[in-house]
């Protein structure tokens, strides 16, 4: 009897002994680098989760297609472990703990929302663990002082900021006046900071000033008092629900407005839904496939979305995009570290300047990257045939804006 | 603090119509609460999950080319036979336990729905196109959505339907005598078990309705149902059990009240407004009753 109690002791320490030496060994295992990500494959953010997961997907599969990763003079390929964080910021950094210490991953890639991220980072952060991530835009993650945190994307704050120095310029650089309706979540507040900056700057006036609850899907009231007040610009932020509800109510209401800039019309694949009541709204974009950046992996923003959509049936949005392009930055910043040590990663991740397919990355001591401006597309209409065309920057333009937009009366 | 509802009687007046409507949507949504409520004692926290799957039908009719209006007919068929599943499943092993037992079981079918739904239909955001235009009123400073109006107008048409069929027909009459005393009922021979899976089935039918009228109107999502269930509940416990011109009334005043709020206060305060309201309104409640017993004694 008590041999057998020590035997099970004996085995029960060789088992933890095993399990914890894989652990300390698994950020490369053989010729695999092996990341972590914690992403929303179900729950309400599940749909822009799977566009993450396709563009973490793709970017994999095409570095180790085209050589992989070469450290030391060696050869790795990356692979990734995926868990479900059920869009649950709690259960996100559950899995981050998780995806750490027991399954002993030294470098992650980000989760999606910027929710997400903020409940992700700290865990990270305090581990010491690179996390380059792709789908987390609010300011706030950038000003924690985070040392291991890096977006690939604009921050939240230039999302919208662009349509009122666009509006400025139309009315020939005099200050305009605008109503503003963002939702009270994080990201939301973030884009209605960037535009009130935009608005002192331009000596512009802010006249309606509306924040949509969570549970919005009735805008009538707001829609009623720019109705009253002729504002020259409407700034909508609010996910998807905001983008869609804004389009139906103000085509429904016949608000005549003559620019209407919005987020998040990509995710709520606007021209789809509503056809040509959509047609005139411009929306800040991460990404547009007509941008001229290049790469080795992708070549080019049309070439990604051609290949994406051979892969996985649909046509990538941005999400898909900037997560292809986190995995481009991990696999530039080992190559130059040379290294698999954390702390050297880290400061080679810092140091990246490089063209992606998606754009120009550049981190700034927050973490943000400050060398891709925000792209603002309107939704243009041939029949029923509409489609995104970029109006600015102009650098990009691949289309003349359309401003003042048509009064209802005359469309 | 903005006033400017005050400044412009048009808007005063767009206000009231807009919350009109609305109310009457919601009056649809807490009548089958109501209703449920008062026969089975059952409080249904997946009521608006009820109604964002019969959302969920009209839009797939949309999705397939059929105008989503014949939704308002086809999302109550189909719903009325979900009604009767979930209470042959669950409900009846809950309908004679106490409020608790019955609100956490419905509490689960909620989150359940809301997952299978997520599931079944995506995380997107989606809504079913009616293309039925704008009616202006008051020389173009009245604006109204021909899409509320009509869903205002099928709420009522479905409302007077249900109410003479209480009235007239010998399941109606069970199902009242069965609100009024299950056990007498039960002697007299009324089948109370089938009672309930017909409520259950109508109630589910209601929300079908109020669904497909919503995704004509607003939007839809999977997570989207709990504020229809707080509005159903708000307004069924203003109005009372049982009390239909109660709960059209009750409606309508929170729909204008929503809409008022969404002005004078913003629309960050619209939901919490109606919350206040309800605390309000019980308070007051027991302010009365409590002189009322001081009087009888």
């Amino acid at each position: 009897m008590r041999l057998n109690k020590i035997i099970l002791s004996f085995v029960s320490a060789l088992v933890i002994l095993f399990s914890t030496s894989v652990a300390s060994f698994a950020k490369v295992v053989g010729d695999k680098i092996i990341l972590g990500a914690a992403i929303s494959l179900t729950g309400k953010y599940s749909s822009n989760g799977v566009h993450t997961q396709n563009g973490y997907n793709m970017a994999v599969d095409r570095i180790n297609s085209m050589g992989g990763v070469k450290v030391g003079g060696k050869t790795y390929k990356f692979d990734i472990i995926y868990y479900d964080d059920e869009s649950n910021p709690k259960r996100a950094a559950q899995l981050a703990e998780r995806l750490i210490s027991q399954d002993g991953v030294e470098f992650m890639l980000g989760p999606y929302s910027s929710g997400l991220t903020k409940a992700i980072a700290p865990v990270t952060e305090k581990y010491g663990v690179p996390m380059v991530e792709a789908n987390g835009a609010s300011r706030s993650l950038f000003t924690k002082g985070y040392k291991y945190l890096f977006a690939v994307l604009a921050p939240a704050n230039l999302y919208l900021d662009v349509a009122i120095d666009l509006a400025v310029e139309k009315n020939n650089g005099k200050g305009v006046t605008v109503a503003m309706a963002f939702e009270q979540d994080a990201f939301s507040q973030d884009v209605r900071l960037g535009v009130l900056d935009a608005i002192k700057r331009t000596g512009s006036k802010k006249v309606i000033d509306d924040k949509l609850p969570k549970e919005l899907n009735d805008m009538a009231a707001t829609l009623v008092k720019v109705k009253q007040m002729k504002p020259d610009v409407l700034v909508v932020s609010g996910h998807t629900k905001g983008a869609l509800t804004a389009i139906r109510q103000i085509s429904e209401m016949k608000v005549d407005i003559p620019m209407l800039a919005m987020t998040h019309c990509d995710a709520a694949k606007l021209s789809k839904q509503h056809g040509k009541n959509s047609q005139y709204a411009l929306c800040a974009s991460q990404w547009h496939k007509t941008l001229t950046y290049k790469d080795d992996f992708f070549k080019d923003g049309i070439t990604y979305d051609a290949d994406f959509t051979k892969e996985f049936g649909y046509a990538p949005p941005y999400q898909a995009a900037e997560s292809s392009a986190a995995l481009l930055v991990f696999k530039d910043a080992f190559e130059r570290a040379d290294s698999f040590d954390q702390k050297k990663v880290r400061d080679a991740l810092a140091a990246t300047n490089m063209q992606t397919f998606y754009g120009n990355i550049k981190f700034a001591e927050g973490g943000q990257n400050v060398d891709k401006p925000m792209v603002l597309f309107q939704v243009m209409c041939d029949g029923d045939n509409c489609e995104n065309k970029v109006v600015a920057p102009t650098k990009w333009a691949s289309a003349e804006l359309i401003h003042p937009i048509p009064s209802w009366s005359k469309r | 603090m903005d006033f400017m509802v005050f400044q412009y009687p048009m808007i005063s007046v767009q206000a009231c119509l807009d919350g009109v409507l609305l109310g009457i949507l919601f009056a649809l949504i807490a009548y089958g609460m109501a209703l449920q409520w008062g026969v089975m004692n059952i409080i249904n926290i997946a009521q608006g999950d009820l109604v964002i799957l019969g959302g969920y039908i009209a839009y797939f009719m949309y999705l397939y080319g059929i105008h989503p209006a014949w939704g308002v007919i086809v999302a109550p068929i189909i719903m009325f036979f979900v009604g009767i599943a979930i209470y042959k499943l669950v409900i009846n092993k809950v309908v004679d336990r106490d409020l608790f037992i019955s609100i956490l079981a419905t509490f689960g079918i909620s989150i359940l729905f809301m997952q299978l739904m997520n599931f079944a239909f995506g995380a997107d955001v989606v809504l079913a196109n009616s293309d039925y235009g704008t009616t202006m009123l008051f020389n173009n400073n009245v604006v109204l959505p021909n899409s509320k109006i009509f869903s205002a107008f099928i709420s009522i048409l479905f409302a007077i339907c249900l109410v003479i069929y209480m009235k007239k027909s010998k399941l109606g009459r069970a199902i009242r005598a069965t609100a009024q005393n299950a056990r007498a009922a039960k002697i007299l021979g009324v089948d109370t078990e089938k009672v309930y899976a017909a409520t259950f089935g109508i109630n589910a039918a209601l929300c079908g309705v109020a669904g497909a009228l919503i995704s004509i109107t607003f939007t839809i999502h999977p997570y989207m149902g709990l504020p229809y269930t707080i509005r159903s509940f708000m307004i069924v416990i203003v109005a009372g059990l049982g009390n239909l011109p109660g709960v059209a009334m009750s409606g309508m005043g929170l729909g204008v009240f929503e809409e008022f709020a969404d002005y004078i206060l913003g629309t960050e305060f619209r939901i919490g407004s109606v919350f206040l309201l309800l605390v309000l309104i019980l308070v007051y409640r027991r302010f009365k009753l409590s002189k009322k017993r001081e009087y009888l004694k």
